[in-house]
């Protein structure tokens, strides 16, 4: 039969299946094929924390949502237009999600009595009105995949493992993806296991002949490519990028990268990916514990390294005493925290930006450190050279805030030209500063440390965590330590001279609201406000990649606007900061629910305050 | 790369001398410490290893013995408690050309900074680690020290401490010390040979000193580091030779079910008379380690414990990182930027 197609700008789907099931990597792939057809695209990875939770239950579910649109979309979308659902428990930790009219597609194998009870399902919801007022499309995922790889003589179990690949092959074909990148892909990952790929393949392709042959679908559906810049794209993890970033760093510094890290999650996958990359001198080391991780990136950054250390939330509470001698060594020093939901283990799957205020204060004494905050996945990349950046310029320690978020999505990008990153100039010392002496504290015009690398001649020296004056001597002088303080705190102030001015998108000009926003937030910041716009009012944002410092126009932006709303993943942090420093009656908008805003409810909270 | 050194590393050094290694700082330990006679014994072993002081790193932690770096004059970290092993491991993996210490006690090194110390010995980072042991904390004027005896009255433990001490040479060896090694404060020569010894290791090198506090547990050491009964009580550990001490009198011999003890010369069979092996299995070590049941107040070893070859963490990773550009090239970061599947917008 012919299928009628039909466009769509922009479509939402949910994969979601038991934590087994594969849907992380049923999403990435879909993801792929999708970056490659040239639309854009956000995605949003939600997984327990547990590795093999309970099969079957609703708690052992995991989802990968992605948006993909013929036009520019910032976030990961609100609700799916169409569920995938393995089994019951999808069905029913997903549902909610999915609004009236949207579709449902589900594994019909799966709805046996046992797995509806493990679900919480007194009833059969395909069969007792449930799904009433959805499109739903019962497919019998598992017995078709069974069928179609039975030639390759593997046990029953193993068939089976393969219907996540049948459901990619038939979404693939509602949504008109290329074939050819999951094949390759497949080809590429499992060419030296015949049967292994032979299974996957044909499980893919006989998902994508069921929507071309049954009649089940009349309907598939075409996302035209996003206009977009010239350039060649690719789609990119924030981990990835994260990763890649602190690599350029090393590379425009010329420094050796040095990343030491203590396995936590979701921080690992950056330890993960710079070990693969040996062959670009990375050392990669794997502590006995997040201190260790600390104080041996800090022992390299001393030794004329990139020193560099990831964790999150939990970690940062341990590296805090390293962190304040970081301060005090006045050495190099970049803290990746990708932030999750907390207090203590929290929620370690889910996200938050929780950890802004501990990243500001949450060290014993005066110790002010730059903080950095990458807004989108893609993003991550140039925050982490310019955290890097701060760090080698100014001798000092910085926190790069990443989330959970951020770390597990994706978005396309255009691929940067190596030779036009920002260059950074690490500037050894080379010689003494002081006539025939060497003083270690004797700062630049930037307020800066000399940066002597052991092994340089005549620039021996001993530096520490007690109080120094410029020769390096310890010092308890009342005076020195009120300069010394002083001096500490200005070199972190004087960086908002050397960084961007807060940017305000205002487009109407006579905005009377002004939305700032930091961090991942920044998407659903976008989207809300866009359309806020498209419903005839006036908004102001601006997003903020420096914390601290704050740039140097951030007072006159906040107190330009009559309303400032600050929505963020926590309880309010950057609006206690906005409030504190400038004096500006700034309201919150809060969350932590361990996933992003939704757009729509950022739209409701800018209308209210734009309406009054 | 940047070359911050401007050369290799090995600098070609004449005659250094003890000055060349001492700082102009005051030194500041209370009149009598034991750390006076270390750091006198240490300045004055540097010269020999014919290794310039710009290239020489000292890494120290928190309590008396943290200041010893800044009485040297070469690179030098004071950091924080307990964590210069760490601190040290970052600058020693990343400087394979550096000649690095860490200074340590033993709060710092066993209490607080325990995790880093054997974490340290088991990847065996190419480390000199010297652990001043003065079974007290000073720093902090007079708590116990996870080394100080059980019963020990100090202000924290009025009554006598109820805590059973680290013996620190069975937990470097339990933690796969590759050169593991205990000396005195005051015996210059015996020192020096054993710091000879950690320096011509390649690894980590475990140093216990036995330091007097005169101020807060004076006379810790008093069986072994006085005379005359440190001449009775000193077992030194020569290698092939066999254990004899007490000016020939006594011997660690075979007792029952292989248990070391200590017995009269002229009442031992002489092949039950233990050799000492360093190079051997840990085992005899350990036990040489524990022929003083009660800390030093009676016959304990000195010298070296045990000495094998293992290789070297610093050596290991950045042979990795030479056997992976071997293979697959110096990584080009344009085309990491470009791997995997992408696309071209004209």
């Amino acid at each position: 039969m012919t299928k009628q197609v039909e466009q769509r700008d922009h479509v939402v789907i949910r994969f979601a299946g038991d934590s087994g099931d594969g849907m992380q990597l049923t999403g990435d792939r879909f993801t792929s094929a999708t970056a490659v057809l040239g639309n854009d695209l956000a995605t949003l990875p939600d997984f327990p924390a547990e590795i093999r939770a309970p099969a079957g239950t609703v708690h052992g579910v995991s989802a990968f949502q992605i948006q993909f649109a013929s036009q520019e979309i910032m976030t990961p979308g609100d609700h799916p237009d169409v569920l995938v659902a393995m089994n019951p428990a999808a069905l029913k930790a997903e549902l909610k999600l999915v609004e009236k009219g949207g579709t449902i597609v589900v594994n019909q194998d799966a709805f046996t009595q046992r797995n509806l009870e493990k679900a919480g399902y007194g009833s059969n919801p395909l069969q007792d009105g449930t799904l009433d007022g959805y499109h739903v499309y019962p497919v019998p995922m598992t017995s078709i995949t069974v069928r179609a790889v039975e030639e390759l003589g593997l046990s029953r179990k193993e068939a089976e493992r393969s219907k996540n690949m049948f459901a990619l092959g038939l979404v693939s074909w509602m949504y008109g993806r290329p074939v050819e990148v999951t094949l390759n892909w497949l080809e590429a990952k499992f060419g030296d296991k015949p049967q292994v790929y032979d299974a996957n393949a044909a499980a893919f392709k006989a998902g994508y002949n069921f929507g071309e042959t049954t009649e089940l679908f009349s309907v598939r559906y075409e996302v035209k490519p996003a206009p977009v810049a010239p350039g060649t794209y690719r789609n990119i993890s924030g981990a990835a990028a994260l990763a890649w970033g602190l690599v350029a760093a090393g590379n425009r510094a010329q420094l050796p990268l040095f990343y030491a890290s203590y396995p936590i999650t979701p921080a690992s996958e950056l330890l993960h990916e710079l070990s693969r990359l040996k062959n670009f001198g990375v050392l990669t080391l794997q502590a006995e514990d997040e201190i260790a991780a600390a104080g041996i990136a800090l022992g390299a950054s001393f030794a004329g390294h990139l020193g560099v250390t990831g964790t999150s939330g939990p970690g940062m509470d341990l590296k805090a005493e390293t962190l304040g001698l970081a301060v005090a060594l006045e050495l190099p020093l970049v803290v990746v925290d990708v932030q999750r939901a907390g207090p203590s283990t929290g929620m370690p799957t889910k996200t938050e930006q929780s950890d802004l205020l501990l990243s500001m204060f949450g060290r014993h004494g005066e110790s002010p450190m730059p903080v950095v905050a990458a807004r989108s996945p893609s993003h991550c990349f140039d925050a982490a050279i310019e955290a890097c950046r701060i760090a080698v310029t100014y001798r000092t320690p910085v926190i790069l805030l990443s989330d959970t978020f951020l770390g597990n999505s994706s978005e396309p990008w255009r691929i940067p030209e190596v030779d036009e990153l920002p260059t950074i100039d690490a500037n050894f010392a080379s010689g003494p500063n002081a006539g025939q002496e060497f003083m270690p504290y004797l700062r630049d015009d930037r307020l800066a440390r000399p940066w002597a690398v052991p092994g340089t001649p005549g620039l021996r020296h001993r530096i520490g965590g007690l109080e120094k004056d410029e020769s390096g001597a310890i010092s308890y002088d009342a005076e020195n330590h009120q300069r010394m303080t002083d001096l500490r705190a200005a070199k972190v102030a004087r960086i908002a001279e050397d960084v961007p001015e807060l940017e305000v998108d205002d487009p109407d000009g006579d905005a009377e609201v002004l939305v700032l926003g930091w961090g991942s937030s920044y998407g659903s910041i976008q989207a809300a406000a866009r359309r806020v716009r498209e419903a005839g009012r006036s908004v102001a944002v601006a997003h903020l990649v420096h914390l601290n410092p704050f740039p140097r126009n951030m007072g006159d932006v906040v107190t330009r606007y009559p309303s400032v709303l600050i929505p963020e993943m926590n309880m309010g942090q950057l609006a206690l900061l906005v409030r504190g420093r400038y004096l500006v009656d700034a309201r919150s908008v809060t969350k932590v629910e361990g996933l992003p805003f939704f757009a729509e409810e950022l739209e409701t909270e800018i209308m209210k305050v734009v309406d009054g | 790369m940047n070359d911050p050194t401007g050369g290799d590393g090995d600098s070609v050094v004449g005659t250094l001398t003890k000055k060349d290694f001492t700082s102009a700082n005051e030194v500041r330990w209370c009149p009598g410490c034991g750390d006076y006679a270390i750091l006198a014994t240490v300045q004055s072993f540097m010269p020999e290893l014919g290794i310039a002081p710009d290239d020489t790193v000292f890494v120290s932690g928190i309590g008396c013995s943290g200041r010893f770096t800044y009485y040297m004059d070469t690179y030098g970290i004071h950091g924080i408690h307990g964590r210069a092993p760490a601190i040290a491991t970052g600058i020693a993996t990343a400087r394979p050309d550096l000649n690095v210490w860490v200074v340590t006690g033993d709060g710092d090194a066993l209490s607080i900074g325990g995790n880093h110390l054997i974490h340290a010995l088991r990847r065996n980072v190419n480390l000199r680690i010297l652990m001043f042991n003065n079974q007290i904390y000073g720093l902090t004027k007079g708590q116990y020290s996870p080394t100080s005896e059980e019963g020990k009255v100090t202000k924290s433990t009025p009554f006598g401490s109820v805590d059973h001490p680290f013996n620190p040479i069975a937990l470097a060896l339990g933690a796969e010390g590759t050169f593991v090694a205990r000396t005195i404060d005051n015996d210059r020569q015996h020192m020096t040979q054993v710091l000879r010894e950690a320096a011509a290791h390649r690894g980590s090198a475990f140093v216990e000193i036995y330091q007097n506090c005169n101020v807060f547990n004076d006379g810790a050491f008093d069986a072994l580091r006085e005379k005359p009964q440190g001449v009775h009580n000193q077992i030194r550990l020569e290698q092939g030779q066999p254990i004899v001490f007490d000016e020939g009198r006594r011997c660690v011999s075979v007792g029952e079910n292989g248990r070391l003890v200590i017995t009269e010369v002229e009442n031992t069979l002489k092949d039950r008379i233990v050799t000492h092996d360093r190079h051997g299995r840990p085992s005899l070590a350990f036990a040489l380690a524990h022929t003083a049941g009660h800390g030093p107040t009676e016959p304990t070893c000195i010298g070296v414990f045990r000495e094998v070859e293992r290789p070297v963490y610093g050596e290991a990773m950045t042979d990795q990182i030479k056997l992976t550009t071997d293979r697959l090239g110096h990584g080009d970061l344009q085309k990491l930027l470009g791997s995997g599947d992408t696309w071209t917008v004209a």
